[in-house]
């Protein structure tokens, strides 16, 4: 990819999903303000345009600069035709991430693994820097969040593909969202246990932003690092729903200056207000500001003067 | 053509055949900060009938009208898109074997391609407008339409028709609701259009006026009067006024295309930084794409932190009116409803008053409002490095497009905020140097896009402020570097400088700008 930087530690709320074959759409990918895109070669692309649309992508790949986007292109599934192909000319590209649909199990992880090992040692880079974002779209992918998420250190994301799973559990998709409730908190609990980060599937109503919202605020509290969107006016909506706390941010910052302040003087012991702070609340606090930086707290701390 | 070239370095000619003469633009304030109160036109003392005013016919209208070659018709475009008058008209005017008219509307309806036959049959010798488009800008672009043709926006028509310059002998205007001795309204009848703002000045200074309608009222016409009896020699009443789908609009919808919505958001937040967003602030918007789109983000802001606006000025929209009605606005003067969505508003709003063109915008008036602006949002065709702005001419060189109140509304306000894609088509939006200057880089104070905001370095006040606030400031030659590596650079438009095609008016009278025919 044009001018690559490494992206692994950039916090990542928001993924647009963008048409592979919709340059008019990708050459302004960075002006939404979205943290990350997804270049889609699978569901939006029509069976006649698959070559077309993975030839466009890639030249993205190499011509243009996407700056500071992390850029995730899906793929066709492993039981596709268009899945080696879709590899072999994506991953020489060097994208941040492939995402990769309707994994299944740990197996299906390792299959596409050894096959982006092998295209980038073909092409003389270094092996594993193209990472996998695994799409768990059925019960069972479910049920094997965690096996996914462990199966390769490329894995560096699980995501839940919410169209096909209420489908594969034969249920609608709700307002309220409660059908995916046990699937989300596995997700969530799997990418947690495997230290790789939680996405959440797309709000598919464009003129519903109030729906989406709840539902994003809904994914953030269950501890998702990240959600997709299908179009541009989504991400603010998204952004909106990890804007941490006034507060939270303000006592997560004080938590911080005690866990520095502890470790400076030796202390094995951090007292935030008279209570006792231990190693996952300092953790979780360090996200919290990390994510809280992107955000304008001006107006609070006006209030606050 | 006799050529000099301008406090802008364009070239322009002192003198236009048949026209007359003109002094070189100066600067936006020069020649309002010179002026002497000087005699403009002299208003013509007229009698008429007691009572009914009634002609038959077009034809009996005109030929009671006492119109004869060489001489100045007017007519006004609130009816848009929709407009049947003008081409009926014509089309007669055409009949009787008149030729060598001016013909000087407010403006030119983008349907309305007959005037290039017209042109062509000789009918039509001298155009005055706010600008073309279609069939015509390409026609007079081309040569094809070889008469000479000046440019004027709202305010500078206003100034002009004031000042003598445009000196209308008939002006024949749609009266959506009129009755027998003249009172016209726009904001009742079947074809309804809110405000006659730009046919007021007309029918004040017109030699003679001929009012069309397609709703005879009984008389008097009892609710806003937009038009007195005593400014009307003759009414003509008329099947229809044009085609009613055409004319009534609906509301504007707000654009859903992402690009425009960055851009609108970015201008939200420019606004907000400079401070300008504040209890009894004044602003005028535009009527589509991301100036509208600004509205969704300023309404929420206003509602949020309680701020009520003095005045919302300029083309109104619904979206304009809802937010009167809201409460966010207290007044507002509308010269011009781009959508029917406002008509009623116009109608039962006492707060909605109709204002003319001076009013709105002729600097050589006691206060026209443009000035007491505080914000004006403006689109574009093109900026240039010098933040001058192009609304008139496309990238092919043809005219498309109208001066409006442009450059009125930029010179006016206090913060005046263009808002233009960075690259449309394929071409970079930022040119070094415009192709047409329609309005003057120094009474522009910021350009928007969607890959950043652009600050006049005259402003370091707003630029200052933008910083503070976080806001994605880029200086202009940097974003135009950016996205010509994107979309490089086009070939120059072959022009034939020989051969003017038209001559762009400031709103002073002065010439900015010519527009030559392309090769």
């Amino acid at each position: 990819m044009k001018n690559k930087k490494d992206k692994s530690k950039q916090p990542c709320r928001s993924m647009l999903y963008i048409p592979g074959d919709a340059p008019g759409m990708i050459q302004n990918a960075c002006v939404f303000g979205s943290d990350s895109i997804l270049l889609d070669l699978e569901d939006a692309i029509a069976p006649s345009e698959k070559d077309a649309a993975r030839k466009l992508v890639r030249s993205f790949l190499d011509e243009f600069d996407f700056g500071e986007l992390i850029v995730t292109v899906r793929i066709n599934a492993a039981d596709t035709v268009y899945f080696k192909k879709d590899l072999e000319e994506i991953v020489p590209a060097d994208p941040d991430a492939i995402r990769l649909p309707k994994c299944d199990s740990a197996e299906d992880v390792r299959k596409a693994d050894a096959l982006i090992t092998e295209i980038e040692k073909k092409n003389g880079m270094t092996p594993g820097g193209v990472k996998i974002h695994a799409m768990l779209e059925t019960a069972l992918g479910i049920e094997n969040a965690f096996e996914v998420a462990k199966a390769s250190p490329r894995v560096s994301a699980i995501t839940l593909g919410g169209q096909d799973l209420t489908a594969d559990l034969g249920v609608q998709k709700t307002r309220g969202g409660h059908e995916l409730f046990y699937s989300r908190g596995r997700v969530v609990v799997g990418a947690r246990a495997a230290g790789v980060m939680a996405f959440d599937t797309v709000w598919t109503d464009m003129n519903d932003p109030e729906g989406l919202y709840n539902e994003a605020k809904q994914i953030v509290e269950l501890g998702f690092t990240g959600k997709a969107a299908i179009h541009p006016s989504q991400v603010d909506v998204i952004h909106k729903a990890y804007r941490p706390d006034y507060r939270e941010y303000v006592r997560a910052k004080r938590i911080l200056e005690a866990a520095a302040l502890a470790e400076k003087e030796g202390k094995g012991v951090i007292a935030v207000d008279g209570k006792m702070v231990d190693g996952p609340i300092v953790a979780r606090a360090a996200r919290l500001v990390a994510i809280a930086s992107l955000y304008d707290y001006e107006e609070e701390e006006g209030l606050s003067q | 053509m006799k050529m000099t070239e301008n406090a802008l370095g364009r070239k322009v000619p002192l003198e236009v055949p048949g026209v007359g003469a003109f002094a070189p633009y100066a600067g936006p304030f020069a020649t309002i900060n010179a002026l002497n109160p000087f005699s403009g036109a002299v208003h013509k003392v007229r009698t008429a009938q007691r009572g009914n005013k009634i002609a038959a016919s077009i034809e009996e209208a005109v030929k009671k009208s006492g119109l004869e070659n060489g001489m100045t018709i007017s007519f006004h475009h609130h009816l848009r898109d929709g407009d049947a008058v003008m081409p009926a008209v014509l089309e007669v005017l055409q009949k009787m074997g008149f030729k060598d008219l001016t013909l000087a509307p407010s403006s030119i309806p983008d349907a309305h391609e007959c005037i290039a036959d017209y042109i062509k049959s000789g009918l039509i010798s001298r155009l005055y407008t706010s600008g073309v488009r279609g069939r015509l800008g390409k026609l007079i672009s081309s040569g094809e339409a070889d008469i000479p043709v000046v440019i004027r926006s709202h305010g500078g028509r206003a100034r002009a028709i004031e000042a003598g310059q445009i000196s209308i002998d008939v002006a024949f205007l749609a009266a959506p609701a009129c009755d027998k001795t003249g009172n016209m309204s726009g904001s009742s009848g079947p074809s309804a259009c809110g405000s006659l703002g730009y046919a007021m000045t007309d029918a004040r200074y017109a030699k003679h006026v001929v009012a069309v309608t397609d709703n005879l009222v009984e008389y008097p016409l009892a609710q806003n009067i937009s038009i007195p009896q005593y400014e009307v020699d003759q009414v003509v009443v008329v099947d229809s006024l044009g085609d009613p789908n055409k004319i009534a609009t609906g509301a504007t919808r707000i654009t859903r295309n992402p690009v425009d919505l960055r851009i609108a958001y970015n201008t939200f937040l420019l606004m907000k930084a400079s401070g300008v967003v504040r209890p009894g602030y004044s602003f005028q918007m535009g009527s589509g794409g991301a100036s509208l789109a600004v509205s969704i983000y300023l309404e929420e802001y206003m509602k949020n932190k309680n701020i009520v606006g003095a005045f919302g000025l300029g083309g109104i929209t619904g979206h304009m009116s809802s937010m009167l009605e809201k409460g966010l606005f207290r007044t507002l003067f509308d010269v011009q409803s781009f959508d029917t969505a406002v008509t009623s508003s116009v109608a039962s709003n006492p707060n909605h008053t109709e204002i003319d063109s001076s009013w709105y915008a002729n600097p050589f008036n006691a206060g026209c409002l443009v000035n007491d602006l505080d914000c004006v949002i403006l689109s574009a065709l093109e900026v240039d490095v010098d933040f001058n702005v192009n609304v008139l001419v496309g990238n092919d060189g043809v005219l498309r497009g109208a001066s409006g109140g442009h450059s009125d509304t930029a010179a006016g306000a206090s913060l005046a905020i263009v808002v233009v894609p960075s690259f449309r088509g394929g071409i970079c939006s930022i040119k070094d140097s415009v192709k047409s200057i329609t309005t003057p880089g120094e009474t522009v104070d910021a350009i928007v896009t969607e890959r950043g905001i652009l600050i006049n370095p005259l402003r370091a006040d707003l630029l200052e402020s933008a910083r503070k606030a976080k806001l994605p400031v880029v200086e202009i030659h940097d974003l135009k570097a950016k996205i010509e590596e994107m979309t490089g650079i086009p070939e120059p438009i072959a022009y034939d400088e020989s051969k003017v095609a038209a001559v762009v008016e400031y709103r002073d009278g002065t010439l900015i700008d010519t527009i030559y025919r392309i090769k």
